[in-house]
């Protein structure tokens, strides 16, 4: 059995350890704000906060994820909005939405590590997450705002 | 909020009142049901007390239900429209309430494609409104006693001022509701002055849910007892299993079966492509017992494509005289007298949408019906390919729509949905289909692969005295007739039969190519090649003739006039010439203000950097863009800023247009940058984002700044537009800052440097 926290709860897996997180988080758990984009790493709407770390939780297999904590957007604030939360309705970010919970997990993971990023350190941090409806100057804007709001 | 309510009914209006139109059948068919026998309807809007449209319902609490009739991808249309509703009602938006329509025409088209949501359904939205307000307003007065024009509505309230008498909606419902409604010519619409919602927007109605996980899209549908499915497709299209060996597949801890589905008969059209299909617990198990399936496959006649070669043909094709389309003068009697010709080949590729969210479907048939859930931008075309795919009703084929995690045409093509439907028939149980990213990559109905050839003769002024131009592209009625190969008039308007020029002799010309994977439909279509293609070529001769690329795009577009299209099939996205006419002033003004405001001719240049302008009407708005690049000498390209001006008409939601604008310049980067679909033997190449790369953050525009004309013209589309003329900019851009032409995209493939 595989021992893990999910947005504060202990749970066991007792399945395939190599199945990833998401689909545990998705079909398992009936979580499902965490998305599926690419299953391989590269469009970062599966990120989570594995130990308060941006993860992609397509490619983190069940196994590795055994003792750690993992935050999903649906534990991100236990107060309803998180500030990188309000920050994307403030800005109005998204357009379709499906790649904006990963955005957000990405962004807050971001502002806990660095409390005034600069726009080339936000490119930087959030150059693993691909949003095609092509929000990326808002996404920036409110990771200022939030960065702003957090001080 | 969180999640989206639908208007689930069944067999409502199965008589004749259907035909009578878009336009009025929102709000002239409740005679009928006021009159007529119960009927089933399970809406909340249907419910309400007073329901005097299928688009609107009210309750005696106040709350006012509105049916979003088309799909929501991230255009903001769900709440846009809804907003048309509330503001002729003089509703109190927090009092609103959005249920998202099932598949189901009595809303008339729902084809969410086209830019045209607003365009065709802001009339009837008023009306909606316009109808409940007027028989509020009745009711109010006759409780009064007091002349109907003595009563007018504040916000959710009937108010008779010299009485200072107030009734909100909710107490009037009832009473509304016993009310004969209005004739549609007596309706008094309200004036522009008093407008409260339209012209200044409102975010999302489901903005919250989207940045807290709980909005709904088809990834996320659940049913009890459902299984999860991933089909393993004929990788060549028109393929079909010869033999299979799922011995090993079901091994997989998970897995529960595999299923055979047929392949399409006859052109693809929105078939499921046939494969096979495992069925598991999760979807992660599917993946997994379909990496074990051994498929021998007889791939069929697509398998001599090659898309290199496919390249040289276009061109070829190109190169020759084709099937002429519109003609001015006489071009050949020009280029004939031998002056110097300018020629250029563009091209480009095949583009696949990939949006965020892959093709995903739920479905359940039981009983003799079918229920779905998916993400998909046309619930009427997945009852009727599941309706012919099953063997049952159309009116048996709930198709309950999600949010879409992006759409960009995709997912107007339910084949996906179609596969869902299939397979649960076969297993008799629920079963979500989730394609993987790999599948959404090879098997897309990717947008045309493009061939232009262009030829001018300049005058001694340096204007065009003569102007070719033919484009060879295989056209989208191919996946319903494989031996379609010429353009059809809805797509060679698209930026090429209305070339906006005012030329002495111009011939537009179609050459034949014939499809080997099913194209499609994508943001702005045929435009974008098309305008890829004219606006250089444009920026070309005025580079030619030592013009400023802006003076010589106004002097071609010419003098504010209206373009006559006798003699061409000119369909102008299906609005009446009338209502949009094709204005070439309209664009000159959108150039010369994004020229103004762009700084156009006076912000400094220095090495490596330039800009670029293009201009361009599609969806019947007028765009143009002003695109800065820096190019350093890795061929690296960077976009400090965009400008971009737009006459769309009339602007319901000027803050969700912004935000289309804003997403048409990343989608056209990656357009530029990177977009390619190539095939080898019949086989996609790509597979992912690694090899079908779409722009991150740093590699998308910097700033992009958007201008919106003040227009009291018909409202027009702002979905699309923004990609044409931002693809042209960036090109002509780079030629600044560069010296180098782009003539083929993508840039990642034939480089800067």
């Amino acid at each position: 059995m595989i021992q893990l926290k999910v947005n504060g709860v202990d749970r066991s897996f007792g399945g395939e350890p190599e199945m990833p997180l998401l689909w545990y988080l998705r079909d398992v758990l009936g979580l499902t704000g965490s998305k599926f984009g690419c299953g391989v790493g590269l469009c970062g709407a599966c990120t989570v906060h594995v130990n308060g770390h941006a993860a992609r939780s397509c490619v983190t297999a069940m196994r590795d994820a055994g003792g750690k904590e993992v935050t999903t957007i649906e534990g991100l604030d236990n107060n309803g909005l998180h500030p990188v939360q309000k920050a994307w309705m403030q800005i109005n970010v998204p357009q379709c939405g499906y790649c904006q919970v990963g955005q957000i997990m990405q962004a807050a993971a971001l502002l806990n590590s660095k409390r005034k990023p600069a726009d080339r350190e936000i490119d930087e941090a959030m150059s693993g997450n691909i949003c095609r409806c092509g929000t990326y100057q808002r996404i920036r804007a409110a990771i200022k705002a939030a960065a702003g709001e957090m001080a | 909020m969180s999640s989206i309510e639908n208007v689930s009914r069944r067999r409502f209006l199965t008589g004749g009142i259907i035909g009578a139109g878009a336009l009025v059948l929102g709000v002239r068919y409740y005679h009928k049901l006021l009159s007529g026998p119960k009927l089933p309807r399970d809406g909340n809007a249907d419910h309400a007390t007073l329901h005097p449209s299928v688009f609107l319902g009210i309750d005696p609490d106040g709350t006012v239900w509105i049916v979003a009739s088309r799909s929501e991808m991230g255009t903001t249309s769900r709440t846009t429209l809804p907003l048309v509703v509330a503001d002729e009602l003089d509703a109190d938006w927090k009092r609103v309430k959005i249920e998202q329509a099932i598949g189901d025409k009595r809303y008339g088209d729902q084809n969410t494609d086209g830019s045209h949501s607003i365009r065709s359904f802001y009339d009837t939205m008023r009306e909606a409104g316009a109808t409940a307000r007027c028989m509020l307003i009745q009711a109010a007065a006759q409780q009064w006693g007091v002349p109907v024009a003595e009563c007018e509505t504040d916000l959710h309230v009937v108010v008779h001022r010299s009485t200072n008498r107030r009734a909100g909606y909710g107490e009037l419902a009832t009473a509304a509701a016993k009310l004969a409604a209005p004739k549609r010519e007596e309706l008094k619409l309200k004036p522009k002055s008093a407008w409260r919602y339209v012209g200044k927007g409102q975010v999302s109605y489901d903005l919250e849910a989207l940045v807290t996980g709980k909005a709904i899209y088809g990834m996320d549908a659940h049913m009890d007892g459902m299984v999860y499915a991933s089909v393993e497709h004929p990788p060549v299209l028109g393929g079909k299993v010869k033999s299979f060996d799922d011995k090993e597949a079901l091994k997989v801890a998970g897995v529960r079966q595999t299923v055979p589905i047929d392949p399409f008969q006859q052109a693809p059209a929105f078939q499921p492509l046939g494969g096979i299909a495992v069925i598991a617990d999760n979807t992660w198990a599917a993946f997994q017992g379909r990496k074990k399936l051994n498929i021998a496959w007889d791939n069929g006649p697509n398998e001599t494509y090659n898309s290199d070669a496919y390249k040289n043909e276009l061109r070829e094709t190109s190169h020759n005289p084709c099937k002429m389309v519109r003609n001015i003068g006489d071009v050949d009697a020009v280029f004939a007298k031998g002056s110097k010709a300018y020629e250029a080949d563009y091209y480009v590729p095949l583009l696949a949408h990939a949006s965020m969210e892959p093709m995903v479907a739920l479905a359940e048939f039981k009983d003799g019906k079918a229920t779905l859930w998916a993400p998909t931008q046309n619930p009427q075309a997945v009852q009727d390919i599941v309706a012919k795919q099953l063997g049952i009703a159309k009116e048996d084929v709930i198709c309950n729509v999600t949010l879409l995690g992006g759409g960009f045409g995709r997912k107007s093509k339910p084949d996906y949905v179609a596969e869902a439907a299939v397979l649960s028939k076969k297993t008799g149980r629920p079963v979500k289909v989730v394609w993987t990213r790999e599948d959404d990559i090879k098997f897309d109905y990717y947008n045309a692969v493009a061939s232009m050839y262009m030829k001018a003769a300049l005058g001694a002024d340096g204007k065009p005295t003569a102007w070719l131009q033919r484009s060879v592209f295989p056209p989208i009625p191919s996946i319903f007739d494989v031996n379609a190969v010429y353009g059809d008039p809805g797509h060679l308007q698209q930026g090429w039969t209305d070339i906006p020029y005012d030329l002495p002799n111009l011939r537009v010309e179609n050459g034949p190519a014939k499809a080997h994977v099913r194209i499609g439909w994508l943001r702005s279509v045929a435009n974008i090649y098309h305008a890829f293609a004219i606006q250089c070529f444009t920026d070309e001769l005025a580079q030619a003739a030592g013009h400023d690329s802006l003076d010589y795009l106004l002097d071609l577009i010419g003098k504010p006039r209206t373009i006559d299209f006798e003699g061409v099939k000119y369909p102008n996205y299906g609005a009446s010439m009338d209502a949009y006419p094709w204005e070439t002033g309209r664009l000159r003004r959108v150039t010369e203000m994004v020229a103004e405001k762009s700084g156009w001719g006076k912000r400094k240049h220095g090495k490596g950097t330039g800009i670029g302008i293009a201009a361009h009407r599609s969806f019947l708005t007028y765009v143009a863009t002003v695109v800065e690049v820096e190019v350093n000498d890795q061929g690296e390209v960077r976009i400090p800023r965009v400008d971009t001006a737009l006459d769309a008409g009339l602007i319901v939601n000027p803050e969700a247009t912004r935000a289309q604008f804003e997403g048409a310049a990343v989608f056209g980067t990656s357009v530029v940058r990177s977009g390619e679909i190539t095939a080898t033997k019949g086989v996609i190449d790509q597979s992912n984002f690694q090899d079908y790369p779409v722009a991150r953050i740093g590699e998308a525009p910097q700033q992009t700044n958007i201008y919106i004309v003040d227009s009291d013209a018909p409202p027009a589309g702002v979905g699309e537009p923004g990609v044409p003329p931002f693809v042209a900019a960036f090109c002509n851009a780079i030629f600044s800052a560069t010296g180098k032409r782009v003539r083929d995209l993508p840039i990642s493939k034939f480089g800067l440097s």
